[in-house]
Parts: structure tokens; sequence; C-alpha cells
């Protein structure tokens, strides 16, 4: 009786738990400045044991940040021990090795004391707009010119900011101001949750969460492992190529089902580039992990023991486990391919549960310019292409998948920066035809808004390999980057829009699934109707007249 | 009874199940419950008051006001039957209303779909013409276009149009324009402008808005057409108000026009209900908990004012998923609603956790104690394992409920080695903790504190988990009051009519033109005020409210702050910057940001006097009741089996006093009085608990 009581009384605390990151994640965008943490959502909040094993993330989170924070807290807990934290201390870092693999995403940890004790820990790891140096593209040679590299530091000390730090951040930064304004809402999020511990932990009389971290990360674990012995045995392998910076780079995976855990290794995956799209392993397990999560055990709350039977690998200096000084600001647009690539795997292993190719790449539009006073300015707003196709849904429009971020809306944009997008919508004809079709891009249109020349930091992705279908369906259409005035434009690097002209983008579309001779007819004369295909493409693609 | 004046007054809300009518004389009140009338809403609502005339002795010419509240804009949503509507927007812009966010509700459910626009793509057309963030004109209107595009409605049959151009918030002339093409070209056909639904930035929750308000504008406006006549021709002479989702009342007209406002009426009166309860009894910080049969509603009430919100989701896909719906942007209550009530049923997930909710038995075939072939175990499956339900006076005795059944229900959620009674502890621990969890964040959200309010509960279920509740957010008083069940029409009657308007006007406090903002609040006050005076009462007593909200340059999220009711002049600069600091710093702790502040959106709302509620004094404990009997219940604070007492609360007099623990029984419901509580009974029969050892009537 009293073990039933005790386990419900832990359940109960799990389910406190994942609500106090919850809090702590409304805390972030609330305060924040940066527009893709409060408009974007890219960021994630999350608790972890005093071992440094993740307990609980917000549901919020975005792939590419929680299981990588999962991976990166123990580094914090070598470099500070918890035996010498104070209370009030905060540990910060950008460093993409340790942590979410690009300068630009930094991870704020700090001590929850109770009863003058460390009873756990709790972090943040948000998408900083602005780190100084060349901004988020794909143009640096090697991590020294990407921006301002924060070592772990103490950021706070008994409850006293590090000055210094802050004065050598606002010195190295555009925004000054907003940046630090950014640091403290982490703080500020970080104390609101340790407090949430505090109570927690008084209510049911506890002296630290390890006892309830146990609990939590052997149920899921056990739980993970139990959905993992109900697949077949085997190893399946899968490649895809991609365009890279200035010639195509393959990825290989070999996906392993063993009794109790899903290997992958990435062997034959080709070497890291000069260019900034290299993916540091803590990224690249985070997405390769989270994609095989979402077919294997959806529903398992994400965390140490959750995410502990996905063992993944990449060889040393291969493009998915660079090395330091290696440029890496621009890595979403691989890592954010490693789904597709390991779903490739799974879907001969478990035929008709994974969904096709997709545009998965974030087209994230940074742009650069000078206002008419003289005064530069830098934006960023997110667009999202189509997702694959699904086993017996068409994959989504205009969605970002796997990246769990949202698109400012083109008024917030419009007012934040002197720039003009005139048009925004589904791109007909782009959804990979197939008995499920893939999800349709969209054109995107931007200009300054007096006309004025301004630069592009491209980092566009399936450009020249379109998202393939699966199971007999045909590939997305291919992105499309030009000029308005009809030049053609590289997707990658930095380049000029010229006074008068603007950037066209048109996003890929998703991979379609199964034989187009198996679509509903009905399906097709809707899409046909509504814009989603045209008249030449239903009779091209779907015999469809 | 005799003829009085016109003192009755008539509250009526229209639900998906049960039509609520409530009648109010200075010295009574009427209530019944009807079914709601499908195919027409008001056939149920007029027998209803027919029948409690008929009680009260009355004539509809008695009548002196009357207060609706429907789902009718609501249901029109969910099920897809509102009209046949188009939206006219910027060129390349028609996909807005499907795109969205670009984002997925779920993280890792690949299966989801968000729900589908109200306007079909084909419905969905652009023309050429664009103004930028500033409200300068980048591109004129194409007129041509218009027309050529309303000629095209026409061919499709459109009956609504929604007319949403890009930045219109900050200058609306295009929209306007396109507008009076639109009357001209398509006569009869009703249109709705973005810069009158909805007129604040981000586009894709102002052009949903607005796609909301014409899909469901027909057929709000011909039904309130039939009831006003109806209500004439019967005889009543007496004003119609209609409830909106902000809590306040307004005139059918205005109704007609924005019924995108109505959605959350019904809602709305409850909190309204629970505001009363804090007017009655002093109470400054309330937590309002209405917990039915599939929901649990929270929701905060400061001052006596329920806090109100600008958004609101509609048609969720997971119905309480956040995001998964259509947002809409209107004054609404600020509320939570969470799948738990006491159909609500448990189970185990993937992990082996015990979860609950938000599956509901609902009515039919309800928990497994109805007997009625439901057998899921449910929270009231669990309160009945629990000894907290009388199975022999639930409903007032005319539904056995069947204890065996509950406990061998129970048998599904084994998720460890135990008996009933422990995994019924379980399932009331789980649904108290998600509870107690939705509350936790939404004051996060909120930026509002727990632990210093008292929590009302009402609605079914909640008399049976308010003190559990309680003692999870530390707070030290529960209120339950009377006439829970038929809340939300009670609240109708509480209500001010008033009216509430927002505009976007983006600009730092320190370069604020004066001369511009006191321009546009007095435009916005003398529209607020036409749209209250059109309900009668003494324009002199209508009470203007102004709110400004203002972030940090370059934050993303605004915060509400006061500004007063007159020409702001230079010196209030400083009055504003220092506001929004302090609340800044209550909400979000003593972090200096040292950047000047910008205020994005104006609010003002005007409202004639409320019905004022009558205080209660508060009151001292004077008799110890001493129970009926004993029952043993098992308590989930400490896991140990206590004896409680048994009371009947039809017995029970102001100034009774009952010990916890104790249950304390009616027709309806058990109010489980924890051992850490004890309960008092107050001058209106309300049972207020409190922490042993705090002296009862304290707040007096």
């Amino acid at each position: 009786m009293n073990d039933a009581i005790q386990d419900l009384r832990l359940q109960v605390m799990w389910t406190r738990l994942i609500s106090v990151v919850e809090e702590a994640a409304q805390a972030l965008m609330r305060t924040a400045f940066s527009t893709t943490v409060r408009d974007a959502g890219d960021l994630s909040a999350a608790v972890f044991d005093t071992q440094g094993r993740l307990v609980a993330e917000a549901v919020t989170g975005t792939p590419g940040h929680v299981n990588s924070m999962a991976a990166g807290v123990r580094h914090f807990l070598a470099r500070f021990p918890v035996a010498e934290m104070e209370e009030g201390d905060h540990y910060i870092t950008n460093d993409p090795w340790l942590t979410a693999g690009h300068l630009h995403d930094i991870t704020v940890v700090s001590p929850i004391f109770a009863n003058g004790r460390v009873a756990g820990l709790i972090g943040c790891c948000c998408h900083q707009l602005d780190i100084g140096g060349l901004g988020q593209g794909p143009d640096g040679r090697s991590i020294f010119e990407e921006g301002l590299q924060i070592p772990l530091l103490k950021l706070a000390s008994r409850g006293r900011v590090n000055a210094d730090l802050m004065e050598i951040l606002r010195q190295n930064v555009r925004t000054p101001l907003q940046v630090e304004g950014d640091v403290m809402s982490y703080i500020a999020s970080n104390e609101a949750g340790a407090r949430r511990v505090r109570e927690m932990l008084q209510e049911f009389a506890l002296e630290g969460l390890d006892g309830l971290g146990d609990y939590i990360i052997a149920q899921s674990g056990a739980a993970t492992r139990a959905r993992i012995a109900r697949l077949p045995r085997g190893t399946w392998h899968n490649a895809m190529t991609i365009d890279g910076y200035d010639r195509p780079i393959t990825l290989r995976a070999s996906l392993t089902i063993e009794e109790d855990c899903i290997r992958v290794d990435y062997a034959g995956t080709d070497a890291a580039v000069p260019y900034g799209i290299n993916v540091v392993l803590n990224y690249c397990r985070a997405y390769t992990v989270f994609g095989l999560k979402c077919v294997v055990a959806p529903d398992v709350p994400n965390n140490h023991g959750a995410l502990a039977p996905f063992v993944v690998d990449a060889p040393l200096g291969s493009i998915l486990n660079v090395q330091r000084p290696a440029p890496v600001a621009a890595r979403h647009v691989i890592g954010q391919m490693l789904p597709d690539v390991v779903l490739g795997c799974l879907d001969q292993a478990l035929p008709g549960r994974a969904p096709a190719e997709g545009s998965s790449c974030l087209w994230s539009v940074q742009l650069r310019g000078k206002l008419p006073d003289g005064a530069g300015f830098d934006t960023v707003f997110f667009n999202s292409g189509g997702a694959g196709a699904r086993a017996r849904q068409d994959g989504l429009s205009g969605t970002a998948f796997p990246s769990g971020v949202r698109a400012m809306p083109v008024e917030v944009t419009e007012s934040a920066a002197p720039i003009v997008i005139w048009r925004k919508e589904l791109r007909a004809d782009s959804g990979g035809p197939g008995r499920q079709r893939g999800g349709l891009g969209q054109t995107v249109e931007v200009a300054t808004r007096d006309g004025s020349p301004f630069e592009v930091l491209a980092m566009f992705e399936r450009v020249d390999h379109p998202a393939l279908g699966r199971s007999g369906g045909a590939p997305g259409a291919a992105g499309v980057v030009s000029l308005a005035s009809g030049t053609a434009m590289r997707a990658k690097g930095r380049q000029q829009i010229p006074a008068g002209d603007r950037l066209v983008l048109e996003l890929p579309g998703g991979g379609g699934l199964g034989p187009v001779a198996e679509r509903d007819p009905a399906r097709i004369a809707a899409d046909l109707a509504e814009g989603r295909i045209s008249a030449e493409a239903a009779r091209r693609d779907y015999g469809h007249n | 009874m005799t003829p009085n004046d016109k003192t009755a007054r008539i509250g009526a809300d229209i639900g998906g199940t049960f039509t609520d009518v409530v009648l109010e004389t200075p010295s009574r009140r009427y209530s019944i419950k009807v079914l709601t009338t499908y195919d027409a809403p008001e056939r149920g609502l007029l027998d209803g008051v027919a029948a409690l005339l008929a009680q009260a002795g009355l004539a509809p010419a008695d009548v002196g006001f009357i207060v609706h509240g429907t789902t009718l804009a609501t249901n029109a949503i969910l099920e897809r039957r509102g009209a046949r509507t188009a939206l006219l927007t910027t060129a390349g812009f028609r996909d807005v209303l499907e795109l969205g966010t670009e984002s997925r509700f779920d993280q890792y459910d690949i299966t989801m779909d968000a729900p589908a626009p109200l306007i079909p793509r084909p419905l969905r057309r652009g023309v050429p013409e664009r103004i930028a963030a500033g409200g300068e004109v980048l591109l004129a209107l194409d007129e041509d276009a218009v027309r050529a595009v309303a000629r095209d409605f026409l061919a499709a049959g459109v009956e609504s149009v929604a007319v949403a151009f890009l930045h219109s918030y900050a200058n609306p002339a295009h929209e306007r324009r396109a507008g009076e093409i639109l009357a001209e070209a398509m006569p009869g056909v009703t249109v709705s402008l973005s810069c009158e639904v909805s007129p604040e930035m981000r586009e894709y929750e102002r052009f949903s808005t607005t796609a909301a308000n014409a899909y469901v504008q027909p057929i709000v406006a011909s039904y309130l057409g039939r009831l006003d006549a109806k209500l004439r021709a019967g005889g009543f002479d007496c004003a119609l108000f209609l409830m909106l989702s902000s809590g306040g009342l307004t005139t059918v007209q205005t109704a007609a026009r924005f019924p995108v406002r109505l959605v959350e009426s019904g809602p709305a009166g409850g909190a309204i209900f629970a505001a009363s309860i804090a007017a009655e009894r002093g109470i400054d910080r309330m937590l309002a908990l209405d917990v039915g049969g599939t929901t649990a509603k929270i929701c905060f009430v400061d001052q006596g004012r329920p806090k109100t919100s600008q958004v609101f989701e509609v048609d969720r896909a997971h119905r309480f998923r956040k995001g998964s719906g259509l947002p809409l942007r209107i004054p609404v209550i600020e509320m939570v609603e969470i799948g738990a009530g006491g159909g609500s049923i448990a189970r185990l997930d993937g992990t082996g956790r015990l979860t609950v909710g938000p599956q509901s038995a609902s009515s039919e075939p309800g928990p497994a104690c109805y007997g009625r072939g439901g057998a899921k175990p449910t929270v009231t499956d669990a309160d009945l394992v629990l000894g907290r339900i009388d199975p022999t006076a639930f409903a007032g005795g005319k539904l056995r409920l069947d204890e065996t059944a509950a406990a061998t229900a129970m048998d599904q959620v084994r998720a460890w080695e135990a008996g009933p009674q422990v995994l019924a502890l379980g399932i009331s621990e789980i649904v108290d903790e998600a509870m107690a969890s939705a509350v936790r964040v939404h004051a996060m959200e909120q930026g509002a504190t727990v632990e210093d309010r008292s929590l009302v509960a009402f609605g079914g279920a909640a008399p049976l988990h308010a003190a559990r509740i309680a003692e999870k957010l530390g707070i030290a008083e529960v209120v339950i009051p009377r006439s829970a069940g038929v809340g939300s029409a009670v609240g109708f009657l509480r209500a001010p009519v008033a009216y509430e308007l927002s505009r976007s006007l983006h600009q730092r406090i320190a370069a604020l033109d004066l001369e511009a903002v006191n321009a546009m609040l007095a435009e916005m006050g003398a529209q607020a005020r036409e749209v209250v005076s059109a309900g009668g009462g003494d324009p002199a007593a209508l009470v203007e409210q102004r709110v400004a909200y203002a972030r940090y340059c370059g934050q993303g999220y605004e915060i509400a702050i006061d500004v007063p009711a007159r020409p702001l002049t230079e010196a209030d600069r400083a009055g504003l910057l220092a506001a929004f600091e302090a609340a800044y710093r209550a909400q979000y702790g003593g972090v200096v940001v040292a950047l000047p502040v910008e205020i994005l959106t104006w609010r003002l709302t005007v409202a004639a006097p409320a019905p004022q509620p009558v205080a209660v004094p508060g009151l001292a404990p004077e008799r110890v009741v001493t129970p009926d009997s004993w029952r043993k219940v098992m308590d989930p604070a400490s896991g140990q089996v206590h004896d409680f007492a048994l009371v009947r609360r039809a017995g029970l007099r102001p100034g009774d006093h009952v010990a916890g623990p104790a249950l304390i029984v009616e027709e309806e419901t058990t109010t489980v009085v924890s051992p850490a509580f004890g309960a008092t009974v107050d001058a209106n029969h309300y049972l207020v608990l409190r922490r042993q050892g705090e002296t009862a009537g304290a707040r007096a």
C-alpha cells in the first residue's frame, strides 16, 4: 500500500515537473527580444538531475535544442562540479561542440537549491539573433569568423551577474541592449523554474530530484525499450544526397534494430566541408533520435530514459561529426535532413510507417541592408516548404518538420526591418504526386521598402536534390532561388540583390507516397479545383482530364 | 404575486445540450433547464421563459431586461455550418489562413492535421494593393480588380465576404474602399472588414478573426432577428441584450455586426457569476474553478473583475492543445479549459503512467457506476470508490450508483499491485494535479500569483475536488456557492452593458504623438459610447476604462498598463513609463532592462454600471454541527483513512460550522472538507472552507 502511494506521488511529481519547464518556456517567450524566441519559439527549457541527465522538457521545445542540451549538461557539471555550486550561480556557453551546434544557440544552466543543497539543475537554450561575427550564414571559413565564442563560464555568481562577460558580449554584437535583455531573460526563466521545483520538493518533503529522476528515467526507458522489442531485428541502409554548399553531399546511414536499442551509424557519410553547414555530433544525434522517436515511441515523454535506447554515431571528421575550428553556423541545413535519412532505413524495416522525404530544412531568410539614414539592418524570417506525404494523409503544406519553430508574422517582420514581403503563398504543383500527395512548398518574394539594394545570406536546400517519394510516390518539386528580374541565384552564400529588384524563393515540396494510380480521383479533382495542382500537372502526373 | 413594474429580469444561456433560463424578481430566483432545440434555438428559449413566467405568476410585460448568451456562433464554426464565405485580400496572401504559423502543434505526432480554414482556397482571392507597416501606400488599390473578383464571388454563390489586407490596422483606406465596392456590386451580401472586426497587427490572427465573423454573420443576424421579433410578438417590450465573450453586454444590432464576439458567451457568464460572488464576499483575489462532466475552466478574478484577454482559439484539432485551433482576436475573458471533469476517463499510457482525460464518458454512457453500459473508470467512479459520494443520495436519490461496477472498473488502471481504493486515489490525485498544474501554468502566463487567492468552485464535480486542489496550490480559503448548475445564466444578470475596442498604434512612449493618441482614443470612446447608449440608461453614468499594451522595444509580448480616461498630456509620459516598469517587475521579477518602452495597442472599454450584488457580512461560526453519521474515506494528502463526518447541506443554516474531515452532501454533488479544512455556512448559504486553525470570518 505504501509503495503504491509512493509510486503515485512520483507520478504526480512527474506531471508537475513537465508543467514547471512549460512555465519556464512561457517566461522566456514573453521576456525575450530575439524574434526567433519571442515569435518563432526557437527555444527549449528542461530540468536535469544532479548527474546532468534530462528529466523533463517543455513540450514547446525544438528538437535541435532539447536533445542537444540533453547531451550538453554533463559538460557543465564537469567544469562546475555540484559540490562547488552556490545559490544564485548561473552558467553559460554557446560552444557548438558542447550544446546545440552553432554560436547562435546560447545555453544557460542553473542549480536548483533546496535546503542549502543542489537538488537538480534547470536549463534553457535559445536562438540568439545576434552573436556578432558574420551573422547566421554558411560563409564563415572557421568558427572564429562566425561570432563571439562564450566558453563554459559563470554568468552569475551568488546572484551577481558577471559584469566583465556582459561587457565583452555587448562590445561584440550589433544590438547590445537587446542581447543583454535576452541573456537576462534566460536567468529570469531559470530562476522562475527553480522556484517552482523548490516549492514542489517542499510540498512532497523531498531532498532532491534524484530519486524522482531515477523513476522517470527508468519508466521512460522501459517503455521505449518495450516499443523497440516489438520491431523486427536487422540492419537496413539508406543514403541521401543533398545540395551542399558548392557540391553535393551524401549522407549514409545504417540502422540496426537490436533487442533493446536502435543503433544508427553514419559511416560512409561525406567529409566535413570548409563552409558553415557542418554538424557537430550532439546536433546530429538530436535530429536523428527525434526522427526515430516520432515513429517508434512518439508518446513517451522526452528525457534521458527515452533517449538512451537510441545510439547514434558518425565518423570523426565527417560532416556529421565535425571538429573544431570548422564553421557550423548554418548547421540546420544538414541536421534537419537527418530524420529523412533514418526514416528511409526505418521504412524498410517497417513499411508504411515513415512519411516520404520532405522539404525538411527550414528556409531561414537572413537579410542585411542599409536604412535610408545609412545605419545597417539585419533581419531574419522563417519559411517552411512542404512535408512528406504520410501513410494515410497528404503531406503538410508550408509546415516546419522536423524543426519545431513557427514563422514570424509578415506584419511583425515588416515592422522590425525596412523590408516588404510582396508574396507568401502556396506553390502550385510542388507537392510530389502519389497516392498521398506531398505537402506544397510556398513562394516568397521580398525586397527593401525603398528599393535599395540588399544582401541575402543564403542557406537554402533541396534546390538541386528534391525530396524523394516513398513506396512508388514521386519527388516533390525542387526549390528555386532567383531574382524577380529572372536571374538565377545560388542557394548558398552571401549575394547582392540589386536596387529595384526582388528576391524570389520557391520552396521545395514534400515527396509523394504510394503509386499515383492509387490516388482517389476525388482528391485529384479537389486539388485541381483548389489550384494545388494545375490542369497540366493533373494530366501529366495523374492522367486526369 | 402582483405585477411588479418591470423588475423581473431574465437570463438565458443556450448551450450544446441544455438551454438554461433564470428569472429573477426582487424577492426570488427561478430557474429551469430545457433541452436545446437545434433547428430553431429560440423555441427552447421561449418555452423556458414561458414556463418560468407561469411559475412566478408574471406576464411578459413585467420583464424589464433579457440577457441572452448562445453557442450558435461557436457551433456554426465547429460544425462548419456557416455561410458560403469568401476572402478578399492583398495579392500574394490568399494562403495566410492556411499557412497559419507554419508549425505543428504536436512535436512528435506525424499524423497531426490543423483544422481546415473556414474559407476554401478557390474563394480566397487577392487583388493588387499594398500598405506598408507604417501605413504608407506602396501600391494603390486596383478597384477594377475588386469589381472583377466581386463578379466571380457572385457567380460562386457567396453569401458573406471577409476583407483583410496587410497592415490595414495602420491604414484602413483600402479595406474601406474595397468594402464599398463590394457592397455596391454584391447587394444583400454581408461584408466584414478586418480594420473593423480586429484592427490589430499580426495578419494570421486578424484574417482568421475576420473570416470567422463573416462566416457566422448571416446565421447569427437572422437568428437574432427572429428571436427579437418573436419576443415582441409575445408581448415583451423590454431591451434584449447579448452576452459577449468579454463579459459585457451588447445590443442585438452590434451583436449582429460582430457576431464573432459571441463565441465564448456561456463561459463568460460563469466568470461573471464568480465575479458576483467576489463582490458579495469582498474577495479581492479569486481563482474561479468550474468543473463539469468533461472539462474544467479556470479563471482569475482580481478586484471583482475577471481577467480578460485579446486572443482565443476555436475549433481546436486537439481540444486542449494550444495552437491547434483557429485563432480569434476578440476581447474575451481569460480562461483555460482542460479536459478534466467528473466523466473524464482514466487509463494507463504507453509508459504505464496513469493519465486522466481528456476523453470523457459524457452523460451517455456515463461513468461505470451509472450502470448505463459505461465500463471505463472515471473520476466520478473514483470519487464513489473513495467513499466521497453517497451512492443512495446521488441526483436526489433518482440514480442509485453502483459501487461494485466502479470498483471493478478500477482494475483497468492497475498501475500498481493495489486495491480499488488506492487506484481510485491515484485517479483522484492525477486529475487534481492536472487542474492544479493548469492553474500554475496559467498563472505564469498571466503573471498572477496563486497562493493568496480564494478558490471559488462551482459545477457538479468541483466541490468534490476543490479542497485537495487548494491544498496543492497552497490556497487557504475555498467557497462553494449555491445555484452552481445554472451559474452562467445567473452571471448574465450580473454583467454590465459594456463595449470594448482595440486599435494598434505603434509608438515609443518617449515619442508618443499625444495629439494623435488623444484623437484616436476620443474616437474610440465615442464609438463605444454609441454602442452602449443604444441599450438605454443614463449616459452620464457610463464608465470609461483605457488600457495600453506596452513592451520594451524589441520584445514580442505586451503587458497591460492602465491609462487615465482623459486626454493625455506631456506629464503623463513619466506615469506611463513608471506603470509599465512596475507591471513588468511584478510579472517577471527585478530584471532591469535599459531599453525604451513602446506601446502597440490601445484598448478602451465603456461600461454602464453593473448591477451591484449585495455585500454579505462575514459570519463567525456560531454553532458546531454534530454529524448524522461517519464514513471511512481515504485522504490523498496523507494516504491515510480517516473518519469523515457526514452532513446534509440542506439542513445547514448560516453560522453553522462543520469541522473537517467531513462530507457535506447535496443533490448533485458532495463537498469534501479535507482534514486540513473546516467549513462555515455564510449568510448566502455558501460553504466557506478555511484551513483549520485559521479564524473563520476574519475577512469581515
